[in-house]
C-alpha cells in the first residue's frame, strides 16, 4: 500500500482541473440530450471525476461524526445502504457511525441523474476512492503527531492505532482543511481478502422505517403551515383551457386560492381533502378544447415505420459470410408506463425570495436548472433536495411535480405547499417508455455459426428529462409556454433507444441502424433499461431462432457464440442452476432461456425460466425463474439479489400484461383497471437470483439488467411450448390465445 | 291373516314396481373406446366456440387445476358433488369414451357406464343439443390434453348418495330429447332458443327450483337464487330499469357490460368471459331470443326507463356531491335513510356519479338492476366484496367495503339506495340477508370481474373475498 | 363534527368533516404515516388499515362510519426499536424496494394471519392478490408473511 501524505495529494491535484460544471454532470447517462461524456476527468474513478474534492463526498467533524454524501438518490434501489457500505469499509468505522446525505444541491455533489445503473460505477466508486484517501490523510496526520512511518499504523473503528496500541481518533486528527484537498487518480484500496462490509449482504437502512411508519417519503413531509395542492391537469396532451369560473371553488371551505397561468391551472386548500373536493370542482368548472393528436393505436408498428426518420449508424462492423440459412422477423413493443404505486408527489417553499423544493426527482440539479429557468430563479435562489418517492424506475412525474409544487409556492410566499398528484395524472401524463419496433435480419452458415446480423430499430429518444424548462408539464401549460426541446439523435457508448441494439454475440457481421423518430405524439421518456428492453427481447427471441435452424440447444448456441468468459459464466451458472436440460416437459409447458449484458458494458444477466401456456384462455403462468448475475464486485449481494428479482418480475409484468391504450385524442390508460398490471396470481413459484462476485473488479449497475433477458426468456419458453414464435408485446391472454387459434388454423389449412 | 294377505298384495306390487323402475333406470355399458380418434380440426373449432356457450370449462375446472379436469366442489342444497375430469384421460377422464358415450351422456345424463349422472350436470337442457353439435364438443374435448385427475368423492348424505334414486328423479323431472324446432319462428329464433334452453342452460340458474331441485316449468326465468346470487328475471318480469333489446343484450353477452345497464358480475361473470370467444351469431341469436321472451317494453316501462336514464344523466352532470359539503355532511344524521344517504354520498358517489363510462366506470344506481330487483342479495355481496380485479387484463374494479361497514351500516345504505334509486317496496328480508351475508351463513362464492379482453379467463385462476 | 376512534389502540377525536376519507384523517391529523395513497378508487391496496381486525381501504372509507371503531395501522405493529412479528419478519426477509406498498401489504397479511393462524402459502397468495406492488418484491413479500406467520406462532420457521 502506498503511503500517502497530504503534500503528496496536494502535489498530485495540481493537475486536476476543479469543476462543479452542469455539463459534465449532465453528460453521463448516455440518455440525455447533450450527450456522451466530453470533460471529464478521466483519471479519477467514478465520480470523483467530476467532483475531485474529497469533501465534497467526505466530512469528519472534531466530535468525530462523519457524513458522506452522494448526489446519487435514493430511489428504492438500496443505493444509501451500499454507498454506506462502502463508505464505512475503506474509513474503517462501522457503518451506523455515519450519516448518508444523499442528492440535495443545496449539499451534495452534482452527480446529474440517478439513472443507467450508474450509482454504483460512478457515485460508489468515488466514495469508495474518497474515502480510502481521506483514511490515507488520516492515518498520515497520526503519522506526524507520533512522528512513526505511516506504513506502520492502521485505522480501525474510527481510529488510528500505533503499533503500541496509542489511538488517536478521526475527530481528534480532522482539521477544517484535511479533506478539502483534490483526489488522486490511485486510492489506496483495502484488498479483496481485506474486506469486512463490501460483499456483505448488510440489512437496508431504510426498510425498519419504511415498516414501521417512519416518515420515509416527501408524501410523508408535514411541515408547519404547509397547505394542500392539486392540480387539475388537461383532459389530454394538446388540450387548451377555454374558460374556467373558479368562483364556487373559491367559496369552498378552506380553500386558500385558485392558481391559473396558461393552461396550467390548480387550487390551494388547507386540508388535503378539501383540496380533492375543490380540485373536482375546479375540473368540472374548466372548459377545455381538444384535438385528436394520437395515432390509432391498433396500428402503432405501421405508424412508428412510416414517421419521419433520420437514421443513425449504431454498428457496422465486419462482412457477412454466406448463410445457410436466414431468419427475419419483425418485433414490437407498445407505450409502456412507469406507474408508480403512489403518485408524483413534491413539496416547495418560497421564503425570503428563495425556493426550496423537496422532490423524488432522479437529478437535483437538472431540477434546480429547469425550475430555475421556469421561474427565472438563479441556482443561488432555488434548492432541490431529494426526497424518496414510490419506487422510480426512470422519468415519472417526479420532476412535473418538483415543477407543479415550486409554480404554486410562488403564489403563496411563507406557506410550504405539498403537491400530491392523483392516481388518473401520474397514470395520463407521466412520461412513457417509448413504443418501438424491430426488425431482424440473421442468418447462420453451414456449420451452424451466426453468418450475419442486420438489425434496424424504430424509436423516439428514451430520454426528454429535465434540464430545459420545457421538458416540464408546468413550464409547457404556464403562460409562458417553454417548449419542449427538440430531441436530436445521439449514438452513444451506453445506447438510448439503440441500447443493446447490437448483439454481444460473435457474428462476422453486425449491420445496427436506428431509425430516429423525432415526432413523439405521447409523451415518453426513460423507462428502466431504455431500448435494452426491446431490444434484448428482439436479439433474443432470434438467438432461439437461429438456434432451432442449427438444431443447438438454445444455451450451447449463446455459449458457442460469446467470447467474455464472464458472460458464459452467467450463462452458465443459470444453466446448470435451473437445470436445463433437453427433458420433455409435461404439455404446454416450456423452457426459455435470456441472456444480456446490459449496455454491453455493465452487469451480466442471464435467465432460465419454465412457463405454462393455458390453451383455452392464453394465460402465461411463468413458473419459476433462476437467473444468474455478474455485477462486479458485489458490495452488498443481497440488494443485488433483491433489484434483480424486482427487475425480473417488472418485466414480466410489462411482457405479458402492459401497453398504455390510448384513443385518438387521449391516453385512456389512467389507472389500475384500465392499466393492469402484475398481481400475485401472477407471480412464479420461485424466483431465484445467483450473484456471482468478482472480488477485485469495478463494481457495475444492476438495476436494470434482468428487463431484457426476461421478455426473451418468456418469449422462448412460449416458442418452446406452443411452437409459437410471439414478436408483438405485450403476450396478453388475447394475443396468445389468438396466435394458438391461428395456428391451429395453419394447422388445418396444411393438414387439407 | 287377511292382514298378512295385504302385506303380501303390496309387497308384490312394490316389487313390480321396483323391477319396472329398474328397468327404466338400467342403463347399459357403452364398450371402452380403444384409440384416438383423428379429429377433425374444423369440427373441434365449432366445438370450442359451443362449450364457450355451455360454460362448460367454469364447471369442470378446480381453483388451480387444469381446465376442464374438473375436481370443482359444487355446493348443492343437497351436498358436495364434485366436478368431474372431461379431458381425453383415458384413466380419470373421458377418454375411454366413444362419440356414442359423449352423446348419451348429453342426451340422457348417464355415464359411460351407465350410471346415472347428477343433475348438477344440466342435462335437462343439455339434452336438447343435436348429435351434430354433440360431435362438435366432443372432437372439442378430445382434442384437449389429457390430464390424470381423478374426481374427488361427492359427500351427499343418504339416500340422495345412491345413484338409482337419480333415476327416480328423471322419471319425474327429465324429459329427454333433442330440440325441436318451432315452425312458427324463423331459424334465428329457433337457433336461439335452441341455444338458450340446451347448451347454454340458462334456466339452470335464471329459473326458481322446486325442493327436489328440479326447475319449475311455470316460472321459467323469472329469476332465482342460487350459489349466493340471484340471477334476474330474464323474461318480461326482468327489473332492469332501462329495458333491454337484443342489440344490447348481444353486446353485454359478449363483452361482459352494458353501458347504461352495468357490468356482469357474480356467478354470470364466468359466463360472459366464455360468451366472449363464441361464434358472434351465436350470441345474436341468444340474444334475440332472449329479448324476445323478454317483450316488447310497454309504454310505461319504456317511459319509466327514460326516467332513470335522465335522473342518472342530471346526476352525473352534477357535482358528485362529496365535492360540495353540505351543512348535512358536518354532522351525522340520526335517520337510518339520512345516515344511508350520507354514507353513499362519502364512500359510493365519487365513482358511482363520476360520470366515468363503463365497464370502468360505477354504474349510476338509477341504472341499476340490482337495486330495482326482488333480492338485494347481489348489492350486499358487492357492496362486501366489490368486483375483484380480472386477471392481467383491464376491467372493471371495485373495493370491497366488508371491513367498512357494519351490519347496520350496509342495510342503511341499501335501503337508502332502493328508496333513492328505485320505485319498489323496501326489501323486507334486507337486514336479515346483510347479517347471514356477513356472518357466512350465505355463502357467496366471487369470480373475477369479466375484463376487457377478448379472451375467457383462466377459470383455474379462482378468487377468495379480498379480505 | 368530531369523531372518537382507537387508533392503535389510542383514543382519538378528530375534528373534520365525515366524509373525509379515514386515509386523510390518519396521515394529516393524526400524523401516521403508514397509510400510503395509492388510486384512490380502491384500486392498488396501498391504504390499507385494519378496522376491527379487517382490512379496510382507508382512502375510500369516511371518518362517519368509524365512530367508536378499532383501527390498527402499521405503527400499531410495532416500533423500530421493538418491531413486531410482521416488521421483523418484512426486515428479516428484506421484504421492501421502494417500501411504498409494504405497509399495506403488511396490513392485509396482518388481517389474515389474524384471521387464520394457519394460513397457508395458497391463502397468503390469494389475500394479497388485491395488493399491487411495482417494484417486484412479490416473492420476498410472499415469504416474509410466511415467517411473519410461523413467529406470531411462536416457532421458528
Amino acid at each position: 500500500m502506498n503511503a500517502l501524505s497530504r503534500r503528496g495529494l496536494l502535489k498530485g491535484a495540481g493537475a486536476l482541473v476543479v469543476s462543479f460544471s452542469m455539463s459534465r454532470a449532465f453528460a453521463q447517462e448516455g440518455e440525455v440530450a447533450g450527450g456522451a461524456p466530453k470533460e471529464a476527468v478521466p483519471e479519477l474513478p467514478g465520480a470523483l471525476a467530476q467532483s475531485p474534492f474529497l469533501d465534497s463526498w467526505i466530512r469528519i467533524e472534531a466530535d468525530g461524526s462523519i457524513k458522506v454524501f452522494t448526489g446519487k438518490a435514493e430511489l428504492g434501489q438500496g443505493v444509501k445502504t451500499a454507498i454506506l457500505q462502502v463508505a464505512a469499509e475503506e474509513l474503517e468505522v462501522e457503518p451506523r457511525a455515519i450519516e448518508m446525505i444523499t442528492a440535495d444541491t443545496g449539499q451534495t455533489p452534482n452527480e446529474g441523474y440517478t439513472a443507467g445503473s450508474q450509482s454504483m460505477p460512478n457515485s460508489a466508486t468515488a466514495v469508495r476512492n474518497a474515502a480510502a484517501q481521506a483514511r490515507a490523510l488520516l492515518i498520515g496526520q497520526a503519522a506526524g503527531r507520533w512522528s512513526l512511518d505511516p506504513a506502520t499504523l492502521r485505522a480501525e473503528n474510527g481510529s488510528v492505532i500505533a503499533p503500541n496500541g496509542e489511538t488517536l481518533s478521526y475527530g481528534a486528527l480532522v482539521s477544517s482543511t484535511l479533506l478539502h484537498v483534490e483526489a488522486q487518480p490511485q486510492s489506496p484500496l483495502k484488498a479483496p481478502d481485506q474486506l469486512r462490509q463490501i460483499g456483505q449482504s448488510m440489512q437496508r437502512i431504510d426498510i425498519p422505517g419504511k415498516v414501521t411508519g417512519g416518515e420515509a417519503y416527501v408524501q410523508d413531509m408535514r411541515m408547519t403551515g404547509m397547505v394542500h395542492a392539486r392540480v387539475v391537469r388537461p383532459p389530454s396532451y394538446g388540450a387548451q383551457l377555454q374558460a374556467v369560473d373558479t368562483a364556487g371553488v373559491d367559496a369552498m371551505p378552506g380553500v386558500v386560492g385558485v392558481v391559473r397561468d396558461g393552461d396550467f391551472l390548480a387550487v390551494v386548500a388547507d386540508k388535503e381533502f378539501r383540496a380533492i373536493k375543490a380540485m373536482r370542482m375546479l375540473a368540472k368548472a374548466a372548459q377545455w378544447s381538444e384535438s385528436e393528436t394520437l395515432p390509432d393505436s391498433s396500428a402503432l408498428p405501421d405508424f412508428l415505420r412510416q414517421l419521419p426518420r433520420e437514421d443513425g449508424t449504431v454498428a457496422s462492423e465486419g462482412t457477412p459470410v454466406p448463410s445457410a440459412h436466414t431468419y427475419e422477423a419483425s418485433f414490437t413493443r407498445p407505450y409502456q408506463a412507469h406507474g408508480s404505486i403512489g403518485p408524483s408527489c413534491a413539496v416547495a417553499l418560497w421564503e425570503d425570495e428563495r425556493m426550496t423544493v423537496w422532490s423524488h426527482t432522479q437529478g437535483v440539479y437538472p431540477d434546480q436548472k429547469a425550475i430555475g429557468e421556469m421561474l427565472e430563479l438563479g441556482p443561488d435562489r432555488l434548492r432541490v433536495v431529494h426526497r424518496e418517492g414510490s419506487g422510480c424506475y426512470g422519468h415519472n412525474g417526479a420532476d412535473d411535480a418538483a415543477a407543479d409544487a415550486a409554480l404554486i409556492a410562488q403564489r403563496f410566499p411563507g406557506r410550504p405547499v405539498r403537491v400530491q398528484w392523483m392516481r388518473e395524472q401520474e397514470h395520463g401524463w407521466e412520461p412513457l417508455g417509448p413504443a418501438m419496433v424491430t426488425q431482424v435480419r440473421a442468418g447462420i452458415d453451414a456449420s451452424g455459426q451466426i453468418s450475419e446480423w442486420n438489425y434496424e430499430l424504430w424509436s423516439n429518444t428514451h430520454s426528454t428529462r429535465p434540464g430545459p424548462a420545457g421538458a416540464l408539464l408546468a413550464g409547457r401549460h404556464s403562460a409562458k409556454r417553454f417548449a419542449p426541446e427538440e430531441p436530436e439523435l445521439e449514438i452513444t457508448k451506453s445506447g438510448n433507444g439503440d441500447r443493446n441494439s447490437v448483439p454481444l454475440y460473435v457474428s462476422p457481421s453486425k449491420q445496427v441502424v436506428w431509425h430516429f423518430l423525432k415526432d413523439m405524439p405521447l409523451r415518453v421518456s426513460a423507462l428502466r433499461g431504455l431500448g435494452a428492453y426491446a431490444n434484448v427481447f428482439s436479439i433474443e427471441s432470434t438467438m432461439d431462432e437461429l438456434a432451432l435452424l442449427a438444431k443447438t440447444d438454445p444455451v450451447a448456441f449463446r455459449l458457442k457464440h460469446l467470447e467474455d468468459l464472464r458472460a458464459k459464466a452467467v450463462v452458465e451458472e443459470a444453466a446448470t442452476r435451473f437445470g436445463w436440460s433437453n427433458e420433455p416437459l409435461p404439455q404446454n409447458t416450456g423452457r426459455g432461456f435470456g441472456f444480456a449484458r446490459y449496455k454491453n458494458f455493465a452487469a451480466y444477466c442471464a435467465i432460465a425460466l419454465e412457463a405454462e401456456i393455458d390453451p383455452i384462455s392464453g394465460r402465461v403462468q411463468v413458473k419459476r425463474v433462476v437467473s444468474a448475475i455478474d455485477s462486479g464486485q458485489a458490495v452488498n449481494p443481497d440488494g443485488i439479489r433483491n433489484q434483480t428479482e424486482g427487475g425480473i418480475l417488472q418485466s414480466l409484468s410489462w411482457t405479458l400484461f402492459e401497453a398504455v391504450p390510448f384513443d385518438r385524442t387521449r391516453v385512456t390508460g389512467i389507472d389500475w383497471s384500465t392499466y393492469p398490471i402484475l398481481r400475485f396470481s401472477g407471480v412464479p413459484a420461485s424466483v431465484e437470483v445467483h450473484v456471482i462476485d468478482r472480488p477485485g473488479e469495478p463494481f457495475l449497475g444492476s438495476g436494470e439488467a434482468a428487463q431484457g433477458p426476461m421478455a426473451g426468456a418468456i418469449a422462448n419458453a412460449i416458442r418452446h411450448a406452443t411452437g409459437l414464435r410471439l414478436t408483438d408485446l405485450p403476450f396478453s391472454r388475447e394475443r396468445v390465445r389468438a396466435a394458438l387459434m391461428q395456428a391451429a388454423g395453419t394447422e388445418l389449412t396444411q393438414n387439407g | 291373516m287377511r292382514f298378512g294377505r295385504i302385506f303380501l298384495g303390496l309387497t308384490v306390487l312394490v316389487l313390480i314396481a321396483v323391477g319396472g323402475f329398474v328397468a327404466y333406470a338400467w342403463k347399459s355399458e357403452i364398450p371402452a373406446q380403444e384409440a384416438q380418434l383423428q379429429i377433425d380440426p374444423a369440427l373441434r373449432a365449432r366445438g370450442e366456440q359451443l362449450a364457450a356457450i355451455g360454460n362448460c370449462v367454469t364447471c369442470h375446472t378446480a381453483p388451480g387445476g387444469k381446465p376442464f379436469a374438473g375436481g370443482l366442489a359444487l355446493n348443492t342444497p343437497f351436498g358436495t358433488i364434485h366436478s368431474t375430469n372431461i379431458t381425453p384421460d383415458r384413466n380419470s377422464g373421458i377418454g375411454t369414451w366413444s362419440e356414442a358415450a359423449f352423446g348419451r351422456s348429453m342426451r340422457e345424463g348417464v355415464d359411460r357406464e351407465g350410471n346415472h349422472l347428477y343433475p348438477a350436470f344440466p342435462y335437462d337442457h343439455f339434452t336438447l343439443v343435436s348429435d351434430e353439435d354433440n360431435r362438435a364438443l366432443y372432437a372439442y374435448l378430445m382434442s384437449l390434453p389429457a390430464v390424470d385427475a381423478p374426481t374427488p368423492g361427492n359427500s351427499l348424505p343418504f339416500p340422495i348418495n345412491h345413484r338409482m334414486l337419480v333415476a327416480g328423479w328423471k322419471m319425474l323431472f327429465f324429459r329427454p330429447g333433442a330440440y325441436q324446432p318451432d315452425a312458427a319462428h324463423d331459424a334465428a329464433w329457433n337457433q336461439g332458443k335452441y341455444l338458450a334452453e340446451g347448451l347454454g342452460h340458462c334456466g339452470a340458474c335464471h329459473t326458481p327450483r322446486n325442493a327436489l331441485g328440479a326447475e319449475i316449468a311455470e316460472q321459467h326465468w323469472d329469476g332465482a337464487e342460487l350459489e349466493g346470487w340471484h340471477a334476474y328475471a330474464i323474461n318480461e318480469k326482468s327489473p332492469a330499469p332501462v329495458p333491454w333489446d337484443k342489440e344490447k343484450l348481444a353486446f353485454y353477452l359478449a363483452n361482459g357490460f352494458q353501458q347504461i345497464r352495468g357490468v356482469s358480475r357474480g356467478t354470470m361473470a364466468p359466463v360472459t368471459t366464455n360468451l366472449g370467444v363464441a361464434a358472434p351469431e351465436d350470441v345474436s341469436a341468444l340474444a334475440a331470443y332472449v329479448a324476445d321472451r323478454m317483450g316488447t317494453p310497454s309504454p310505461e316501462r319504456i317511459a319509466k326507463g327514460e326516467q332513470a336514464l335522465a335522473k342518472a344523466g342530471e346526476t352525473s352532470e352534477a357535482t358528485p356531491a362529496s365535492a360540495a359539503p353540505t351543512a348535512d355532511s358536518q354532522a351525522i344524521p340520526s335517520s337510518a335513510s339520512a345516515r344511508g344517504q350520507a354514507i353513499y354520498q362519502s364512500a359510493c358517489a365519487s365513482c358511482h356519479e363520476s360520470g366515468r363510462a363503463l365497464p370502468h366506470g360505477g354504474l349510476n344506481f338509477h341504472l341499476s338492476t340490482a337495486v330495482n330487483a326482488p333480492s338485494p342479495q347481489n348489492i350486499i355481496n358487492v357492496s362486501l366484496y366489490g368486483l375483484p380485479a380480472p386477471e392481467g387484463e383491464g376491467g372493471p374494479i371495485m373495493p370491497g367495503f366488508a371491513g367498512a361497514l357494519d351490519a347496520g351500516q350496509l342495510t342503511d345504505l341499501i335501503a337508502y339506495l332502493r328508496e333513492e334509486f328505485s320505485d319498489q317496496p323496501a326489501w323486507p328480508d334486507l337486514s336479515t340477508r346483510v347479517e347471514d351475508t356477513i356472518s357466512g351463513k350465505t355463502r357467496v362464492p366471487l369470480y373475477r370481474s369479466d375484463g376487457t379482453a377478448a379472451s375467457p379467463t383462466d377459470s383455474s385462476v379462482r378468487t377468495t373475498p379480498w379480505l | 363534527m368530531a369523531v372518537t376512534l382507537r387508533v392503535n389502540g389510542k383514543e382519538q377525536s378528530v375534528e373534520t368533516e365525515p366524509d373525509t376519507p379515514l386515509l386523510y384523517v390518519l396521515r394529516d391529523d393524526l400524523a401516521l404515516n403508514g397509510a400510503k395513497y395509492g388510486c384512490g378508487l380502491g384500486q392498488c391496496g396501498a391504504c390499507t388499515v385494519l378496522v376491527d381486525d379487517k382490512p379496510v381501504l382507508s382512502c375510500l372509507t369516511p371518518l362517519m362510519l368509524l365512530e367508536g371503531r378499532s383501527i390498527t395501522t402499521v405503527e400499531g405493529l410495532g416500533t423500530v426499536g421493538k418491531p413486531g412479528p410482521m416488521q421483523q419478519a418484512f426486515i428479516e426477509e428484506q421484504a421492501a424496494q421502494c417500501g411504498y406498498c409494504i405497509p399495506g401489504m403488511m396490513m392485509r397479511a396482518e388481517a389474515l394471519v389474524r384471521r387464520n393462524p394457519d394460513a397457508g402459502d395458497t391463502e397468503i397468495r390469494d389475500a394479497l392478490e388485491a395488493n399491487l406492488c411495482r417494484c417486484g418484491t412479490h416473492s420476498r413479500i410472499l415469504k416474509a408473511v410466511a415467517r411473519a406467520r410461523d413467529l406470531k406462532r411462536g416457532g421458528g420457521a
